[in-house]
């Protein structure tokens, strides 16, 4: 059914892209992703691939290049880190107004500065208005699964749109845990052939891509949108795989009185808590955010409703003074909602400090203390820092 | 080299249909470039007066397949799009021999996008990037660029009591790409029907990268009356300002010269942004600009061989 392995999150989304075969792959190196794009180049090196791999000067050529290739009708990917996204900045919103399904692993990293090359959500967030698709992974596992499945969204006809594949910068990228890899041949048939609307070298139907679009055009062409194909993608691949997935995941949720919202790498910490505190019989639970692109704000509403307490856990800020970006989506989501829960805001992890099962404990224990007391004091914490 | 006639019977491949304005010299460059093409040609674009004239939406006057990506990415895009076509080729999914064609102004290729002009030419993409050189950005209003002249009057280097235009000399970009050692580069001008098309012939032909920088006058930039354009473009070379040359393979030749070497002062003279440099405070940078154009000229003639 599948290989059983052990490997890096680098390692994982590599063998992911060769067993993907691109056509083309235009990218630059920058920790904590460089890996991939080595690893990558060894396959195209002992012909393991039939890519065209670009080895661009700077990762606005990445980009450029991956739009270029894509428009030109190839399938095409790029992969990136914190401050090589925020170079590619002008051109991650022009590949998505072109609705091209280019489809790139961001490792998650602080975007400087300071320099720091560890991770927190901060690159990803600032491309969240970007119209990008962005789904966030627990471990690698999930990136790899979460890699595949973007191809086949990105490319649906409903969709057209490009899709960013996080994991957390080292935590996951450069920690080895025992995965699964589905064999080649079945990935080759589960991504299919890539078949491109009006390409480029099509040269006897000549289209004339990225034009001037004024006034009286463009507000209807920025109004375009996944949900339902993000979901259709997700069961097919769990016929393929036999894992599950969802806009997110629901984890001892259901009968859940405090619960928290929590992205990536951290949501695999938070567990571990949330099963220590049900032996001691509080009833805690954890959402974990996958498809933060296109925000599932009504299915988290549903989900949320009737908690007593919840806290969104932010690996971001967002210098509102109220709170990180997911919480304001989330808070966002739940107003006006009969029966919603106190909803309190934490950011943590900020440039790879470290997150512990005491930290998240210390959320429970808050959370609890709010319900018992009714009185929310904080409504923004910043965990773990020095005072 | 296809004669006048056989050209005339060559579908024009960007429509008439299009917004520059009257007498603009770039719609004559591209007319010229995609007569030349042999092969089925796919053109890439940098944000610039050439892309906003032509391809407003819902129309566009380009009758090839055509990308604008942005302003400082057009040689990038292009390498992507050449790299698409290697692949699918080799792959066996397409088998047409198709030419790609990269376009910037002279603020998209010898300031914003020199990075990735540079980059996409040192990794040898089978492509052909074509500079359309108005020496200034005047799609923003004529700002200075690093491509415009010493002395021109810009918005951004204007002449006042304290200062006769721009300091600098031109970033002489076309030696740059010399040395990047690729197989062909070129200067042309649209006053020479014959060179340009006969350079883009060459610049497609060559077995990966190509350069060419080609003087676009341009009317509201340099102000002179709109039915002056090719006359611009042929003083320009007939002065030596322009030279018209080709480096293949590292050779250097000279593609014409001038019968007579007209004084610089014939070209500016007709430009509205030297008009200052006429005033008596003036005239040594005059003496200065036309001693710069002979020693330029002189050691072109020498790397090409020729006698003075």
């Amino acid at each position: 059914m599948s290989i059983r392995v052990a490997k890096t999150g680098n390692e994982a989304v590599a063998e992911g892209m060769r067993q993907i075969n691109p056509d083309v792959v235009a990218a630059y190196p920058i920790t904590p992703q460089t890996e991939i794009v080595q690893i990558f180049s060894s396959f195209v090196a002992n012909g393991k691939v039939d890519t065209e791999f670009v080895t661009v000067e700077s990762e606005h050529s990445a980009m450029s290049a991956t739009v270029g290739a894509a428009s030109a009708g190839a399938r095409a990917m790029t992969a990136t880190s914190a401050n090589g996204l925020a170079l590619m900045w002008e051109i991650v919103y022009i590949a998505a107004s072109m609705r091209l399904p280019i489809v790139m692993p961001v490792v998650n990293r602080a975007l400087s500065g300071p320099l720091n090359i560890h991770c927190d959500h901060s690159d990803t967030m600032g491309a969240r208005d970007s119209g990008w698709i962005q789904i966030f992974s627990e471990d690698a596992q999930e990136a790899y699964d979460n890699l595949l499945q973007a191809v086949r969204i990105a490319e649906n006809k409903k969709v057209l749109l490009p899709v960013m594949v996080t994991m957390d910068g080292f935590i996951i990228s450069h920690a080895m845990e025992v995965m699964h890899l589905l064999e080649d041949e079945k990935v080759k048939q589960w991504v299919g052939e890539y078949v491109p609307e009006n390409p480029l070298l099509d040269v006897d139907n000549p289209v004339t891509v990225g034009p001037l679009d004024l006034y009286d055009w463009n507000m209807e062409h920025k109004r375009q949108q996944a949900k339902p194909v993000i979901l259709e993608v997700a069961r097919d691949y769990a016929k393929l795989s036999g894992r599950e997935y969802g806009l997110f995941e629901e984890y001892m949720l259901d009968d859940a009185e405090i619960a928290i919202v929590v992205l990536g790498s951290t949501a695999g910490t938070a567990k571990e808590v949330v099963k220590a505190l049900r032996a001691d019989g509080v009833k805690a639970g954890l959402l974990k955010l996958r498809v933060f692109r296109p925000f599932p704000a009504c299915e988290i509403a549903r989900a949320l409703q009737g908690k007593k307490a919840v806290a969104v856990m932010d690996r971001s800020d967002s210098f509102n003074a109220v709170s990180g970006p997911v919480f304001a989506e989330v808070r966002s989501a739940m107003y006006g909602m009969e029966n919603a829960p106190a909803i309190v805001d934490y950011i943590y992890g900020i440039g790879g400090r470290d997150v512990t099962m005491d930290h998240i404990k210390s959320v429970y224990d808050d959370l609890a203390k709010i319900v018992k007391t009714g009185q929310v004091e904080k409504n923004l914490t910043y965990l773990a820092i020095r005072e | 080299m296809a004669t006048l006639k056989e050209l005339s019977n060559k579908e024009v491949l960007v429509s008439p249909g299009h917004r520059a304005c009257a007498g603009c010299g770039f719609p004559v460059i591209i007319k010229q470039a995609l007569l030349a093409a042999d092969n089925p040609v796919v053109v890439g674009c940098a944000t610039g007066c050439m892309e906003v004239c032509t391809t407003i939406y819902p129309y566009t006057a380009w009758k090839v397949p055509f990308i604008h990506n942005a302003f400082e990415n057009s040689a990038a895009t292009v390498s992507g799009v050449e790299a698409a076509y290697q692949s699918l080729k080799r792959q066996g999914k397409i088998d047409k021999k198709i030419d790609f064609i990269a376009f910037g102004g002279d603020g998209g290729t010898y300031d914003i996008g020199f990075q990735s002009l540079s980059g996409a030419m040192e990794r040898g993409h089978d492509m052909l990037y074509i500079c359309y050189d108005n020496q200034a950005y005047m799609n923003t209003g004529i700002q200075r660029s690093s491509a415009t002249p010493r002395g021109a009057n810009t918005t951004t280097s204007p002449a006042g009591s304290e200062s006769y235009g721009k300091k600098q000399y031109r970033k002489d970009l076309t030696e740059v790409m010399v040395a990047h050692g690729i197989p062909y580069v070129a200067q042309s001008s649209p006053a020479m029907w014959n060179d340009l098309v006969s350079k883009v012939n060459k610049g497609l032909a060559v077995e990966g990268p190509a350069f060419m920088a080609v003087i676009q006058p341009c009317v509201l930039g340099w102000k002179y009356p709109s039915d002056q354009t090719i006359e611009l473009a042929r003083l320009a070379v007939d002065t030596c300002f322009w030279p018209l040359y080709e480096v293949v393979n590292g050779e250097y030749k000279l593609t014409y010269k001038p019968k007579e070497k007209k004084p610089l002062v014939d070209f500016l003279r007709k430009q509205d942004r030297f008009r200052h440099l006429f005033k008596p405070e003036n005239e040594h940078i005059l003496v200065e600009l036309q001693e710069e154009v002979d020693r330029k000229w002189a050691v072109l003639l020498a790397k090409c061989g020729e006698q003075a």
